[in-house]
């Protein structure tokens, strides 16, 4: 059984998530933020209680959306904000941007830019896992709008296969970009392919964070005990456009403003408050409000970076040419 | 209306220029002043500046294209203007020299070959065509390539057409040598002095002169300009060739008859005395001139003299900097030459030619003493200075020389 | 050096086998690879050797396969991947260029991909549009990944084992019709190839026939014939595509002052376009001709054999592209 931390942690770290995302569509608006900005706001419950589930060392990867899951890994503010910002204090020196968010030593193995790209990566860093014999676990996040492509299959296919200890998390909010579900899977419930790999499979509406820890924490269990993989399914809502260039047209307000109600980070604070006081919740807050400001001020002052880190992050020795 | 832009005469001795580059590209606004090309005259590298406003239609002569005075080498007009009419007669002229390699056999063979391509075609008839490593093979052996038959595609010249070229003028160097086409400068030196010595009647007179008094007042001269130097800067120099051009000037003023030149059906005698000093530089040698020379104390030469001589060494002498001297003063002491005899820089009637300050033994009172010797030799045009004269202003030199407080007097 | 005569395909399973010892991260992964012995027999009696564990087959999903290769190498695996052929990489494009090949430079440097991505390339004799791909001309193309194309068993040996020792992804082009070509390989283990140096297979003054891979063979071929009629051709093998040795192809043209490229795949871009654009920037002034390209022809593979001899560059098409930049006719 996972054991589930203190709610002043997970609260901590979900208000972190929105706090910097709702800054970084500041920042983007006023232009400190270039190309394509997907935020995480109201699905933080589903990073931050995954990343409760597993050990320092386990390996994680996930989409373009990836700000929550650097976060909730432990990468400091600044190092996101200023990545964001295109810096060379940022976590990837300004090189990645808000798609490519890496933090190899908090085993933070990407967002990537591909829909589906990423999984069969995912299984590769659980094999060397399996083949190592280090006990680690690797947890691959991905939306719904991934299921169709091929590397989805093929990756659950190996993961099966070769029984790799990995949990596939799949994120689904119900929208492919901006394409509702029933127009892009013939099968609403994604975790009915885990009966065809014959994985095993979970899905559940993430309301309560510590839900998700022990959800989740019961997959990652399972791949670490018996290396066998789990396709877990997350039932979210994202509450703002796929990007910052989405109207959301294709929604409706009553709908968002329905959700918005359920929002896990609202209910994690009024249990936090429920349980430690309005105090305990409000000094959260604050230290939130200044480790966000923090990493604006930071990222708005730190250096650009310079031309001559392009060729030595291509290649490893001289550069071929 | 379009308009023709002709070569330039950027020096006063230019017959042709070779375009060094362009500043200007074609489609650009040109406004008066605007610097448009740099040119290679015979003389340094020129500026060639706009002294019409419009836009650059085209480029006639390209980079590395040498032109005759007056010949078209950009046309410039309004924006889109049709450039025919002014390109078809003007290019036609313009070819002969934008390609030297089909110019007249007088042409030395070494002329360097316009490698750019011209911008219109139909500037460029008599174009050579040639692979780049023939090319090559051409600037580095000196061979007209409009001499050689090509037999590539297009009558192109290829390599193996230069096995049956015709041998460039001067036979190829010993296995070991080099060969270096001549920049505009030593081809200036070569076809002037060649006229020079080939059509004026040259005679020369020497004089050596006891040079004891001139080195101690340099001596003490050098020690006085350390004394009043600044602290911590550097004293002004002055070397023995300063004061000898300051004792050429006051000479020549007491003896006017030998700062003249020959005019053909004159001979004109220059109220001033400005002085051509030669100075070596990297490709040859320039004669940037003093003017006013017998008007000026000895330091006022010394310094004009440093500048116009950093000038030289970086190719940034004006026309008017190297021109129109009356007389001139050459100085190999400072290589180490006892005596020599120059050749006259036309049209200038003379020219001195000074040796190095000599310790030798001299008589003097009857006994035999450390002494100090200068040998100059003036080179005279015999159309212009007669022996007479010509002793008669060395007579006088020796006088200011020898008895050297007069250079600073007056 | 001691030397032993083996098969390229013998070369190349030799240096696998050595840096598999030499190096317990080191892994293989393919379709038939172990239980059928290798599809062209290149991982014969591996996995006898080695076991599942590190010799791997595959299921027929490359995209699925390089990408957890890729993935493994990432957290500082060597896996070697073998793909049938080069033509199947393309349904993996996505894992190579977008994974392989930006994951150091998207990371900020702090990851690395030390990964072997081989198999045969090019035609073959008949298989048609397919299965006749160059595929080094897409891959070359891109920055982050190291393309090698060796022509002889001791260069396949050499330069395999500097792949697998390599901290960036690097792409091994082979030949199946070099499979069972023959050639001396040093019994050195510490033996090694470095990228991005070219070998003069084959001295001459006259013309230098750029080439790798397959078609040096076939320019060894026409060089021999062009001595009878007088011309002399240099054989340059370049074995490197990127890193590319520009030096090598300074000297030759300057020695000779003629060339003419030889790869398969077709003319439209690629290797061959690049070489020239090296050739007329670096060394302009040496060039007495025009630099000719021998590709094949500018249309899919096509099955008739008669028709395939056709589109692939054989000695007759190197012989009149060399005389044309002889000016000869």
């Amino acid at each position: 059984m996972t054991n589930v931390p203190e709610l002043a942690a997970l609260y901590r770290k979900m208000q972190l998530i929105r706090r910097v995302e709702e800054e970084a569509a500041r920042a983007y608006a006023q232009g400190k933020i270039g190309g394509f900005l997907h935020l995480y706001i109201g699905q933080e419950a589903i990073a931050v209680g995954a990343d409760a589930a597993l050990r320092p060392t386990d390996y994680a990867l996930t989409t373009y959306r990836d700000h929550g899951l650097a976060l909730a890994r432990g990468m400091s503010a600044r190092a996101l904000m200023a990545e964001l910002f295109g810096k060379a204090t940022g976590a990837c020196q300004g090189l990645g941007g808000s798609m490519h968010v890496f933090d190899a030593e908090r085993r933070m193995l990407g967002g990537y830019g591909i829909v589906g790209g990423h999984l069969p990566l995912a299984t590769g860093t659980a094999f060397a896992s399996k083949y190592r014999g280090d006990g680690g676990v690797t947890i691959c996040f991905f939306g719904e709008g991934s299921v169709p492509i091929g590397e989805f299959h093929e990756a659950m296919t190996l993961a099966s296969l070769w029984k790799l200890p990995i949990v596939f998390v799949c994120e689904n909010n119900g929208y492919a970009m901006g394409t509702p579900i029933d127009r892009v899977l013939p099968v609403h419930e994604v975790t009915s392919h885990a009966v065809s790999y014959g994985i095993p499979s979970d899905r559940f509406v993430v309301e309560c964070v510590r839900e998700v820890v022990t959800r989740i924490g019961a997959a990652v269990e399972r791949a670490r005990t018996e290396s066998t993989p789990t396709l877990v399914e997350c039932l979210t809502y994202r509450f703002r456009g796929h990007s910052m260039s989405d109207p959301g047209k294709y929604r409706t307000s009553e709908e968002v403003e329905a959700h918005k109600r359920r929002d896990p980070l609202v209910r994690a604070r009024a249990e936090l408050v429920a349980e430690r006081g309005e105090a305990a919740a409000a000094a959260i807050d604050a230290e939130i409000e200044a480790e966000v400001a923090d990493a604006v001020a930071f990222s708005d002052t730190s250096p650009e970076p310079t031309a001559d880190v392009l060729e030595p992050t291509t290649y490893a020795g001289p550069f071929a040419r | 209306m379009a308009k023709l832009l002709d070569m330039p005469k950027l020096s006063p001795t230019m017959e042709e220029g070779q375009i060094a580059a362009w500043h200007k590209k074609v489609g650009d606004a040109v406004e008066v002043d605007d610097l448009l090309a740099e040119v290679e005259t015979d003389k340094a590298t020129m500026e060639f500046r706009a002294f019409d406003r419009g836009t650059l239609l085209a480029i006639l002569a390209p980079a590395g294209s040498v032109v005759k005075l007056g010949q078209g080498v950009a046309i410039v007009g309004a924006p889109g203007e049709d450039v025919s009419a002014v390109a078809a007669p003007a290019v036609h002229a313009a070819a002969p020299a934008a390609t030297p390699a089909a110019a007249p056999a007088a042409t030395p063979a070494a002329a360097p070959v316009a490698t750019a391509p011209s911008p219109l075609p139909a500037a460029t008839p008599g174009r050579v065509r040639a692979s780049p490593y023939v090319r090559l093979l051409a600037r580095e052996r000196g061979l007209d390539l409009s001499r050689v038959t090509g037999t590539g595609p297009s009558g192109r010249i290829v390599a193996r057409d230069l096995a049956a070229a015709p041998a460039p003028v001067v036979a190829a160097p010993a296995a070991g040598g080099r060969r270096v086409p001549l920049s505009m400068m030593r081809k200036a030196i070569a076809r002037r002095l060649t006229e020079s010595k080939q059509t004026v009647p040259h005679f020369y007179l020497k004089i050596d002169v006891d040079a004891g008094p001139l080195a101690a007042l340099r001596a003490q001269l050098v020690a006085d300009l350390a004394a009043a130097a600044p602290k911590g800067e550097e004293p002004e120099k002055l070397s023995v060739n300063d004061l000898i051009l300051r004792a050429v000037a006051l000479a020549l003023a007491r003896v006017p008859e030998c700062n003249a030149r020959f005019d053909g059906d004159s001979v004109t005698y220059f109220d001033s005395v400005d002085l051509s000093v030669a100075v070596a530089v990297a490709d040859g040698l320039v004669t940037p001139v003093v003017r006013g020379a017998d008007q000026k104390g000895v330091l006022a030469i010394a310094r004009e003299v440093r500048s116009l001589a950093a000038l030289a060494r970086a190719k940034k002498l004006s026309p008017e900097q190297m021109s129109g001297g009356t007389f001139s003063v050459s100085n190999l002491g400072m290589y180490g030459v006892d005596e020599f005899a120059a050749v006259i820089n036309p049209p200038e009637g003379a020219i001195l030619a000074v040796g190095r300050v000599r310790d030798e033994p001299v008589v003097r009172d009857g006994l035999v003493v450390a002494g100090k010797r200068l040998a100059m030799t003036l080179s005279c045009d015999h159309r212009v200075i007669d022996g007479a004269v010509g002793a008669a202003f060395l007579a006088e030199l020796r006088a200011v020389v020898e008895h050297p407080t007069r250079i600073l007097l007056s | 050096m001691q030397m032993t005569t083996m098969r390229l395909r013998e070369a190349l399973r030799a240096a696998m086998v050595e840096e598999m010892e030499r190096d317990p991260e080191v892994f293989l992964l393919g379709e038939e690879v172990g239980h059928y012995q290798g599809a062209y027999k290149v991982t014969e009696g591996m996995l006898a050797r080695f076991g599942a564990r590190r010799v791997i087959d595959t299921p027929i999903a490359e995209s699925g396969f390089a990408g957890l290769a890729i993935g493994a190498a990432m957290v500082g695996m060597r896996p070697i991947v073998e793909f049938m052929t080069w033509n199947f990489s393309a349904v993996a494009f996505d894992q190579i260029i977008n994974n392989a090949a930006k994951l150091r430079q998207m990371s900020g440097g702090q990851l690395k991909v030390p990964i072997v991505f081989r198999a045969p390339n090019g035609s073959a004799r008949q298989v048609g549009s397919q299965h006749s791909h160059a595929m080094e001309h897409f891959y070359a193309h891109v920055p982050g990944l190291k393309c090698i194309a060796p022509a002889t068993p001791a260069d396949a040996y050499g330069m395999l084992k500097t792949a697998i020792r390599d901290d960036d992804p690097v792409l091994l082009f082979e030949s199946e019709t070099l499979y069972s070509l023959s050639g001396d390989v040093p019994d050195d283990p510490s033996f090694t190839v470095p990228f991005g140096v070219a070998r003069v297979a084959r001295e001459g003054k006259d013309v230098s026939l750029i080439s790798y891979s397959r078609a040096v063979h076939t320019c060894l071929e026409a060089a021999e014939q062009l001595a009878k009629a007088g011309v002399d051709a240099e054989v340059i093998d370049l074995r490197s595509l990127r890193p590319l040795d520009e030096a090598a192809l300074v000297a030759a043209v300057s020695k000779t002052h003629r060339a003419v490229v030889v790869h398969e795949g077709w003319p439209y871009g690629g290797v061959g376009a690049e070489l020239v654009d090296r050739v007329q920037r670096l060394a302009f002034d040496q060039l007495d001709a025009p630099v000719l390209r021998v590709c094949f022809l500018d249309v899919p593979m096509p099955y008739n054999a008669a028709l395939e001899r056709l589109v692939i560059p054989q000695v007759d098409r190197v012989i009149e592209a060399v005389k044309s930049v002889t000016y000869a006719r």
